[in-house]
């Protein structure tokens, strides 16, 4: 294995040399790429990759089953019409008219905070989940997992009745059975009581837990298997008492990131992506963006967007935030670690005192305390705070929570002093941290209760298993990231058994009430809201005044304990980028979702940086017919975990990452052995990243990455450049692009539509979109959205690794250089959102033999599903390759019974054998059009939304009407940065992308 | 040499050969109409429902209006069914004791819906909206039949594609004004023709193919009147027949 590597092992300093000799292409996806090998291009060439997997068979059975089929093709037209039956209502219920969907306000909670979200129902089926714009954690975007979540709802594999030790149970009895332990506690026959709860920001829901921790002496415990302790007590740090920072984005001219990822984690990161993207716009002259200053260990998603990047170890950020803290004159005896470099710092410090007041250090989630506390007293030194930063009374209904919470737990279970244990939510016995061996503690306890949505793996090793309502199924109210309260307001009746941990907490209380009377009662009684207040509260999702009040935050004199550092090999943990602490691993829309950085699905992986690689002899090649990773075995103390490598530049060297949420055995059908669980090598001392670990290769396997797939060759795709080069030429188009019929003076002459030439008799509304590469971070909210609303299909990790999945957008990750040499170990990255364009000279179109895909009189290339025979001719001639087949029967998963209520009815569902791709959403197009003309009134712009528009966080998709000379879709379509992807082939797409602008500061040493 | 064969051989080879092209393709022609006919798309079939209710009664001898029942269908994609609760609008009142109406009796007491015989159905790849064709102006009839003589309910109309073209080529022949009032909202006089006709007014021959459903030779003249129509609506005609009006 040792020698077949050592043969095969990848050159780097020749990868590094080849790079920098590349002229035209300095874009590249991955290494792979840049070496160019035989096979690697030979795998990437083959129309079939992997055909291995096609079926092998001789010509004379190939003519048979041609025979066949043509013989028996006419007959699958032939059919008895179906009988089917019209069932009305007996009375009809209020405000719903068949046919028409309706919106809810309600609340999706992620970490314990609420993030407002309007929900579609159709016929009483909640469908789709939309941010609320009057929610302050939104402002009418969302994020992928919110968008996913909808799957979990219909989820076949939820938690549906009560069991006791895996028998079927009733509430009675479990209830019972609890009050029972109660009794025999008070009589002191039993141990005290003791709560497990997740964090919880629910005013209502603590009311309660108190209520009943006062009633019976029970001890509460919160815990989280991703956790914000390190963020809570970094405040407690330098202000002696909790606060909860709110951060504001728009008036930051300057951020500098301390391995934060606000774009996609911590509270309230919807509403500061969008805030971000407000100094990020680019108009004509107007270029006034803020700079962001990024260190990074892990990469994320604000280092990938940064004007400006380091990356260190996660141990080292501590080192940059004490050398900033130095810099800008607050404390001493600070120096920054050579990987990151005196100038970095320096200059980010120079910058941030000139800004005072106007800008913002922001302390990764995953940072150690000290980094916290080090950032506030940052911001409170430069003046930030009560401008950039705000501080607010604590959100979370008890901060004092977390990791050191269930260590509590642990002890006072190993010495008995727990006779009765409810756990509601959360699967401590899986993502606790290892040394409290929390599964073993669970034993000793003498009667067990887990809530769940799902029957996960604490429920296997409790007595009880109470099933849990979902969000969208019960009552309950949280509070934002800023402290703003909003309800939980169900959609549907619980599909199957569940309750609500509000209602089973006050059950536990003797007060039996359905959830609904509790949240009213807690609202209209205890807080006072009058019955007006309270509607209004349902209807705009928000109640009005509960915005956490601002408390005065003075600095303590920090003390910071020694610095955290690692030797020898570093592991970061991380939660995983699409299915989070592993709540989300049997969501199949989430575990296909690319992870936003490197690509991959289904699988958590090692990923480390390509110098560290190279240390550890790792292999990057991939074998063209059998693409394989090494398969590694990474050791931390005595816990060790496999995982496939996954080269990834720009990680930092002498540090490997490994995300938690992968390797759950009781997750469901979909989420039961994907990847690895990392759990067990995090301890309560390491919960972020741990020193002196060992890494070997054992192996080899297969990752599903959707990373070379759909590849453009190499082509200069994505237009970016920085500020000062903007104003030298603010089109940013490279020197040598060739053109016909792009923008610019041959428009008229090439334009199709305007001449309306005979075969293009374009009529009415002309659609068209544009996408702001300099806004786009990648956050995959789109792609998410898309899902849902399209119905798209899972169609499991093999079928990705052959190339096969169905995303109707992608979002194309590409790694560059500035203008310097480029370099594998820190690249810029760029994001590309790719779906249909719908040129007006569609390339697909001609080839189809059986005219299934043609154009409507709107400029929308028309895919028809009933038309299709599957010959495929259109994908092969699609040249940004966005065209979907169904090579299987993958929608086949949507025929069950609880999945089928998860698709969306104005949309067909894809049967095997036919071509799809993006229809610009037609079924919201065709419903406006259709509104227009009821009503006689003209569609105004912005009438027409696309879903993955609608979800962005940072508004970079924009969608309209070519026709209204005012529509948004036009401004930016006039702006210098608009260009076309791939102008000389002259087949005029629909959607056109603005040139990124970046902000480096060019005085920071590389 | 005697003959091989005889002279009735003739015959058995002439009918051989005949029967030859003969029967394929009028094995192909029963198909066809079978496919065509009711049997297959069981237009003109009244089918057993479990109340059997009389368009007839309701609409021509009781001048109910179509909307009574079918509420939403100039607002939303589906016309509706009624709820028991709005047969027992009327039926808690008058009939109160019919046998027929014991289903009906009986779901408002139970709770549990009547469960009707679906007549009309598209496939599920169609996405068909009622609103958009009302508010044209397009008569409930043109698709479901003269339905003020249905007793019982069958289906008018067998909804292949290309009788949904027929109009959606040419709008210009399906679209009218009510001549008394030209004026008048084309969504309101979609509902006017049947009480037009059941107080005797004389109607033009584009309202009588509408309510009866008979043919139609359409003059220049009523077709330059109909194109006129569709440039006053801005019906877009080439949008039509775009697949994805329809199909998506």
């Amino acid at each position: 294995m040792g020698m077949d590597n050592e043969q095969k092992r990848n050159d780097l300093a020749a990868l590094q040399a080849k790079l920098a000799q590349s002229r035209g292409k300095d874009l590249w996806r991955g290494l792979e790429e840049v070496s160019e090998t035989e096979e690697f291009n030979r795998w990437l060439d083959d129309e079939f990759p992997n055909r291995g997997t096609l079926p092998h068979v001789d010509r004379r059975d190939f003519l048979k089953f041609m025979g066949a089929s043509m013989l028996l093709a006419g007959l699958s037209g032939c059919r008895f019409l179906p009988k089917s039956h019209i069932v009305p209502h007996v009375m009809g219920p209020e405000d719903r008219v068949t046919g028409i969907a309706v919106y809810y306000a309600t609340t999706f909670v992620q970490n314990g905070f609420g993030t407002g979200v309007l929900v579609r129902t159709y016929e009483g089926r909640p469908l789709k989940i939309e941010g609320n714009a009057l929610h302050p954690s939104s402002l009418g975007a969302s994020d992928a997992t919110m968008q996913a979540a909808m799957q979990t709802m219909y989820d076949p594999d939820r938690a549906k009745a009560v069991t006791y030790r895996g028998e079927p149970s009733t509430w009675e009895l479990a209830l019972g059975s609890f009050r029972k332990c109660l009794e025999q506690t008070q009589k002191g026959e039993l141990g005290p009581v003791a709560i497990l709860t997740p964090v919880t920001t629910s005013p209502n829901f603590a009311a309660w837990l108190r209520k009943f921790v006062n009633q019976t002496g029970a001890r509460w415990f919160q815990y989280d298997g991703v956790g914000r302790d390190a963020a809570r007590e970094g405040v407690r740090m330098a202000f002696g008492d909790d606060t909860t920072p709110v951060y504001d984005f728009k008036k930051a001219n300057v951020i500098v990131s301390l391995d934060a990822d606000f774009f996609s984690e911590g509270p309230g990161h919807v509403r500061y992506t969008r805030d971000f993207a407000e100094r990020r716009r680019v108009h004509g002259e107007e270029v006034e963006l803020n700079r962001v200053y990024a260190v990074e260990s892990t990469p994320n998603l604000v280092g990938a967007f940064a004007d400006n990047k380091k990356r260190c170890k996660a141990s080292e950020v501590r080192q940059v935030a004490e050398a900033l803290a130095t810099a800008i004159g607050l404390g001493s005896g600070g120096t920054a670690p050579a990987s990151v470099g005196d100038s970095f710092v320096q200059q980010a410090a120079q910058e941030l005192l000139a800004n005072r007041g106007s800008c913002l250090v922001v302390p990764g989630e995953h940072q150690p305390k000290e980094v916290h506390a080090l950032a506030h007293a940052m911001n409170v030194f430069l003046g930030n705070s009560g401008l950039t930063v705000t501080y607010v009374e604590p959100v979370e209904a008890d901060s004092k929570s977390g990791v050191l919470s269930i260590g509590r737990l642990a002890e006072a279970i190993g010495s008995g002093q727990v006779g009765t244990l409810l756990i509601l939510g959360g699967n401590p016995a899986f993502d606790a941290p290892a040394d409290l061996n929390f599964a073993g503690a669970l034993s000793k306890v003498e009667h067990t209760f887990h809530m769940g949505v799902y029957a996960n793996e604490t429920s296997e090793l409790c007595d009880w298993h109470l099933p849990e309502a979902y969000f969208l199924e019960a009552w309950g109210d949280a509070r934002a990231h800023d402290g703003t309260a909003s309800i939980i307001q169900p959609l549907i009746e619980p599909l199957y058994e569940g309750k609500s941990q509000l209602e089973l907490i006050a059950a536990l209380c003797n007060d039996p009430r359905p959830g609904h009377d509790l949240v009213r009662d807690f609202w209209m009684k205890d807080r006072g809201l009058s019955k007006e207040a309270w509607e209004r509260a349902l209807h705009d999702g928000v109640i009005e005044g509960t915005a956490g009040r601002e408390v005065a935050a003075t600095l303590q004199p920090l003390n910071l304990d020694p610095a955290q550092t690692t030797s020898g090999l570093e592991v970061i943990f991380r939660p995983d980028p699409t299915i989070g602490d592993g709540f989300y691993a049997n969501n199949g829309w989430l575990q296909e979702l690319p992870k936003p950085l490197t690509k991959t699905t289904w699988d958590n992986c090692v990923y480390v940086s390509p110098k560290t690689a190279e240390e550890l002899k790792l292999n990057v090649w991939r074998d063209a017919d059998n693409p394989q990773h090494d398969l590694a075995e990474v050791t931390v103390g005595s816990a060790s975990v496999r995982a496939p490598v996954i080269i990834q530049p720009g990680h930092p060297d002498g540090a490997i990452t490994l995300h938690v949420g992968y390797g759950r055995t009781k997750a469901g059908a979909i989420g039961d052995g994907c990847g690895s669980n990392v759990y067990p090598l995090r301890t309560t001392a390491t919960m972020h990243f741990a020193g002196n670990a060992t890494l070997k290769v054992v192996g080899k396997t297969k990752v599903a990455n959707t990373q070379y797939h759909h590849s453009m060759h190499g082509r200069d795709i994505v237009r970016y450049g920085s500020v000062s080069k903007y104003k030298e030429n603010p089109t940013l188009e490279p020197p040598g692009t060739m053109h016909i019929g792009g923008h610019g003076k041959d428009e008229d002459k090439y334009n199709l539509f305007r001449q309306g030439k005979k075969d293009h008799a374009f009529d009415g509304h002309q659609w068209a979109m544009v996408i702001d590469l300099g806004l786009c971070v990648g956050c995959n909210a789109c792609v998410s959205a898309c899902n849902v609303e399209n119905n798209i299909a899972v169609v499991g990790k093999d079928q990705v690794i052959n190339g096969r999945e169905m995303h109707w957008i992608r979002i194309d990750r590409y790694y560059g250089s500035k203008d310097g040499a480029p370099s594998l170990d820190s690249p810029d990255t760029h994001f590309m959102p790719l779906a249909c364009m719908h040129c007006e000279m569609a390339p697909c179109e001609p080839v189809c033999p059986v005219a299934a895909t043609v154009h409507s009189a709107e400029g929308l290339n028309m895919m028809v599903y009933n038309r299709c025979v599957g010959t495929r001719y259109c994908s092969n001639n699609c040249p940004y390759k966005v065209r979907r087949f169904n090579f299987l029967y993958f929608t086949k998963q949507y025929e069950m019974p609880s999945l089928k209520m998860l698709m969306n009815p104005d949309v067909t569902v894809r049967s095997r054998g036919v071509m799809e791709k993006c229809t610009f959403c037609v079924q919201r197009i065709n419903k406006a059009r259709i509104e227009e003309k009821k009503s006689g009134v003209p569609l105004k712009d912005g009438d027409v939304i696309t879903a993955c528009q609608q979800a962005c966080p940072t508004q970079a998709i924009i969608f309209g009407d070519l026709t209204d000379e005012q529509s948004q879709v036009n401004k930016w379509r006039h702006e210098h940065r608009n260009y076309t992807l791939l102008p000389e082939l002259g087949i005029r797409p629909r959607t056109t992308y603005l040139a990124k602008v970046t902000n480096p500061n060019e005085e920071v040493e590389a | 040499m005697p003959q091989i064969f005889s002279k009735k051989a003739n015959t058995y080879s002439r009918v051989s050969l005949f029967c030859l092209l003969a029967l394929p393709a009028g094995a192909i022609m029963a198909g066809m109409a079978v496919t065509r006919g009711p049997a297959q798309t069981n237009v003109g079939m009244p089918l057993d429902q479990p109340v059997p209710f009389s368009h007839k009664h309701h609409v021509e001898e009781l001048g109910i209006d179509c909307r009574y029942c079918h509420a939403s269908v100039e607002t939303s994609a589906k016309a509706g069914v009624p709820t028991t609760e709005t047969c027992m609008s009327c039926h808690a009142h008058i009939w109160t004791n019919s046998p027929l109406l014991e289903p009906v009796r009986k779901s408002y007491e139970t709770g549990v819906p009547i469960k009707w015989q679906k007549i009309n159905k598209v496939p599920e790849f169609v996405y068909f909206d009622h609103s958009i064709h009302i508010a044209r102006g397009i008569n409930c009839n043109t698709c479901h039949g003269p339905i003020q003589d249905m007793h019982i309910t069958w289906k008018g109309q067998y909804f292949f594609m290309r009788w949904c073209l027929e109009c959606h080529r040419e709008p210009e022949k399906y679209l009218y004004v009510n001549p008394r009032d030209p004026d008048k909202d084309p969504r309101q006089k979609a509902f006017d023709l049947y009480s037009l006709n059941k107080y005797g007014e004389d109607l033009t021959p584009i309202e009588w193919r509408n309510l009866e459903g008979s043919d139609l030779k359409f003059s220049k003249d009523q077709i330059a009147e109909g194109e006129k129509l569709v440039e006053k609506w801005g019906v877009k005609v080439k949008q039509l027949t775009d697949c994805w009006t329809c199909h998506r």
